[in-house]
């Protein structure tokens, strides 16, 4: 049990821990500002004999003050976020060499579709697998998500990866693993009954054994 | 005296002959229906306890008997176990009370029936009778939503958020009757609020007393007028979609399939168009009323009264242009997340503000911590960290991880329970003498107060690091998940406060009855407050005043100087206070 984030598997990772981090330190700072200036003026100004409150109706300067900071922090916040955005989610931020894997959603498991020796989806060496993710480490892969019937979500933690498959639309996300290792996904959305397993193991193979399981699996070879 | 004045309703006579039918069931005294709203909704909001219990117990003890659980039937939980498809009930059932049957109406339902004539100067509401069919027809909805359990497959299955098409579709949710009850229900609670806001908003802008300018209105009736408003706009998008959903289900429509033409998307920009106000309707009330009791607890003026009104108005109007933040991941067009993280993040402004002219109000007062001021300052320490976690997800990289996580499930609980319950525990033990006549248990209502922000914190915080780990919402089983295993300890230990946190609320419900029947009896003005509504004698006669009070000042002298004591009525005249000029005749 860690109390902090999961393990860092993939490129996002690293950019949306350290934007955790920085939320987690500005709010951290406004937390304790607010928290500890509750207990202190409780304590400091308790009603006691002989004491009487001071009558004022505010003070423009400290409004104005305690208006502009949030308002910077958080405008500064949202552009910085929107940089990186921009660069995982954007509408053409997938890159062009990406290895495309289609991924197929219905209740309640995952079909991921393999473009197979010739790199490319909708050829006859394509091969599609039950519940089994593979990809290739240090190398930008493209998943192309669509669904049967209701909404579920492709999430994997490691990655930082979320996305939702929505049935009537194809949706693309991207991801770089970095770690080679076994891993697992889960379903985000309530899906249905089985929602609760609907996962799937996650494998990131360097590319010489991807190149091999690609190769068995293209001779129809066991899983 | 002008024709409006006229319309309004009749002042007190002094034969009240009404029967007993009229005077506490069928009544159209606004106070009444409040009181009304708040025991239909504490049953509410304590069946929506209950059903947490459920979920808590599963994800603590996932698989093992439930004590009591033998009770339930075969399709629920056969020999105690919680089945999958009961647990789902559970987690939409729970939501969807606790939103709609709960919060929502006690504190709107609750609070704007009862305090906005009675802070405003008002014989009653604009609309009496509209206002007790807007009772009624909730208890309606209450009575199918709760029924829905009861139908065959059980209550609906597919979240509180109902996304479709599992909520369209039987075949791929196994609910049906259940889905259609809920449908039904969600279109008169609609109905309900509409016709609540409807009234909120003409009483305030035509029943106040003379002298009861815009800006001598208590906060609480300022937050009031603005979650009226969004009510008012906001319910009908949710009927109209709840609509569409039950044609979808019942006639062959396909609104929400894909299949025949339709948008999957489609239901949640309806859902959160509405369901975005919705999260400002569920705390601006509790915003008020605790403005106006860390006031009367500070025994100072409000700190930056026109800048606390502007951010009540601010978050009303920002209120509508966020809702795009329920659905960065959703495959909406990822420009339109830029969009609506820009503006999500700006309305964490006013809410900024308001937090800040809290802490001024305490600012060298001299603090009096009677319950009400001990369960609104815990509402001001407990709304900021739900305030802060939502820049988490606000942040649209972070919220790829954090999305549909119990990250969420933290903020949204810090936000509805350390906020709006806990604004609530403040409202209902601040007017419960002006309701009923009596004084709610002091030592009690701090035990209460003490303990439940101790196991609050207990159960909610830890959900943060477990939605860091990536803990999905809404699973069954999180033993199923390898990299969920290590947590467990975490749900266990969650499990046992959340019961510590349910077994205390037992004081407050024993507290609330006993001080019902064998309470203190109150004075007219316990808590030395200068509201209108304390004026008037414990409890308030059917049509409140005589003559309507004249209003002076704002609601907030407290500890003015000269003054003989530190508090300083709305309607008691010093003799350099002017007399209001007389209302305008209405134009013809």
């Amino acid at each position: 049990m860690s109390w902090w984030l999961p393990l860092k598997a993939s490129t996002f990772a690293g950019e949306i821990d350290g934007l955790f981090t920085a939320v987690l330190i500005i709010t951290g700072i406004a937390f304790v500002v607010v928290e500890f200036g509750l207990v202190w003026f409780s304590l400091k100004y308790r009603s006691r004999p002989g004491r009487a409150a001071y009558y004022t109706h505010g003070n423009t300067k400290a409004e104005i003050i305690w208006t502009a900071i949030p308002a910077v922090t958080v405008v500064a916040l949202g552009l910085i976020s929107n940089h990186y955005w921009k660069q995982m989610k954007g509408r053409d931020s997938v890159p062009a060499d990406s290895y495309p894997i289609g991924v197929h959603a219905k209740q309640f498991e995952w079909q991921y579709t393999y473009p197979g020796p010739d790199g490319k989806l909708g050829t006859t060496d394509d091969y599609t697998i039950r519940n089994q993710l593979h990809v290739p480490v240090n190398r930008n892969v493209v998943v192309i998500l669509t669904s049967e019937d209701v909404i579920h979500s492709f999430f994997v933690p490691v990655f930082r990866v979320k996305q939702d498959a929505v049935p009537g639309l194809t949706i693309r996300a991207w991801f770089n693993a970095t770690v080679p290792g076994e891993y697992e996904l889960g379903c985000a959305e309530l899906c249905g009954m089985g929602h609760y397993k609907m996962r799937t193991r996650v494998t990131v193979h360097t590319q010489v054994d991807f190149d091999a399981w690609v190769k068995t699996q293209a001779q129809g070879g066991s899983e | 005296m002008s024709s409006l004045a006229a319309a309004a309703p009749r002042a007190p006579t002094h034969h009240d002959d009404r029967t007993f039918v009229q005077k506490y069931i069928f009544s159209t005294d606004h106070k009444i229906i409040g009181i009304q709203f708040l025991f239909l909704s504490l049953l509410f909001l304590f069946l929506g306890g209950v059903l947490a219990m459920q979920i808590r117990w599963q994800l603590g003890f996932p698989g093992q008997p439930m004590p009591g659980g033998g009770i339930l039937p075969e399709t629920m939980a056969p020999g105690g176990v919680i089945l999958p498809e009961y647990y789902i009930q559970l987690v939409t059932m729970h939501g969807t009370f606790m939103v709609f049957f709960a919060i929502m109406p006690l504190l709107v339902g609750v609070f704007a029936n009862f305090l906005i004539p009675l802070k405003i100067g008002a014989h009653d509401m604009a609309f009496p009778r509209i206002n007790m069919a807007s009772f009624w027809t909730a208890f309606l909805a209450g009575a199918v939503m709760f029924a829905s359990f009861f139908v065959p497959n059980g209550a609906a299955r597919a979240g509180w958020t109902m996304y479709a098409p599992l909520s369209a579709r039987p075949d791929l949710s196994g609910a049906d009757y259940g889905q259609i009850c809920w449908c039904i229900s969600i279109v008169l609670l609609g109905l309900s609020s509409i016709l609540g806001s409807l009234n909120y908003i003409t009483t305030i802008i035509n029943l106040r007393a003379p002298g009861m300018t815009w800006f001598r209105m208590p906060l609480s009736v300022w937050c009031l007028f603005v979650t009226a408003i969004l009510g008012l706009l906001a319910l009908p998008v949710l009927s109209g979609a709840a609509i569409m959903l039950l044609f979808d289900q019942t006639l062959g429509t396909h609104f929400f399939d894909p299949g025949a033409g339709g948008q999957v998307l489609l239901w949640q920009h309806l859902f959160w168009f509405f369901g975005h106000p919705e999260v400002y309707i569920l705390i601006l009330p509790g915003m008020g009323m605790v403005s106006d009791i860390i006031a009367n607890g500070s025994r100072k003026p409000i700190f930056g009264y026109h800048s606390m009104v502007f951010a009540i108005v601010g978050i009303g109007f920002l209120g509508w242009i966020v809702w795009g933040h329920h659905m960065f991941m959703s495959g909406m067009n990822p420009t339109l997340g830029s969009t609506f993280m820009v503006t999500t993040m700006i309305i964490a402004v006013p809410s900024a503000i308001k937090v800040f002219n809290w802490m001024g109000t305490m600012w060298r007062g001299n603090l009096h911590f009677h319950v009400p001021m001990l369960n609104a300052v815990g509402f001001v320490a407990m709304f900021v960290i739900g305030g802060l976690s939502g820049v988490f997800m606000a942040a649209t990289p972070i919220d790829m991880h954090i999305h549909d996580t119990y990250f969420i499930v933290a903020h949204l609980h810090y936000v509805l329970f350390g906020g709006s319950l806990f604004a609530l525990f403040a409202g209902i033990t601040y007017w419960f003498p002006k309701m009923f006549g009596k004084m709610m248990n002091e030592p009690i209502g701090k035990i209460h107060f003490w303990l439940t922000m101790l196991f609050f914190n207990l159960v909610f915080f830890p959900m943060h690091i477990l939605g860091m780990a990536g803990h999905m919402r809404r699973i069954y089983d999180p033993t199923q998940y390898e990299w969920l295993k290590g947590y467990q300890p975490m749900n266990h230990f969650i499990t046992l406060a959340a019961f510590a946190l349910f077994a205390t609320q037992f004081l407050f419900i024993w507290n609330f009855v006993w001080s019902l029947f064998k309470g203190r009896k109150a004075e007219q003005n316990p808590w030395r407050d200068n509201g209108l509504e304390w004026t008037l004698p414990n409890p308030a006669p059917h049509g409140n005043w005589e003559k309507v009070p004249t209003v002076y000042r704002g609601p907030y002298e407290y500890s003015l100087p000269g003054a003989p004591d530190d508090w300083y009525p709305q309607s008691s005249k010093l003799p350099n206070d002017r007399e209001p000029a007389p209302a305008p005749a209405p134009a013809h």
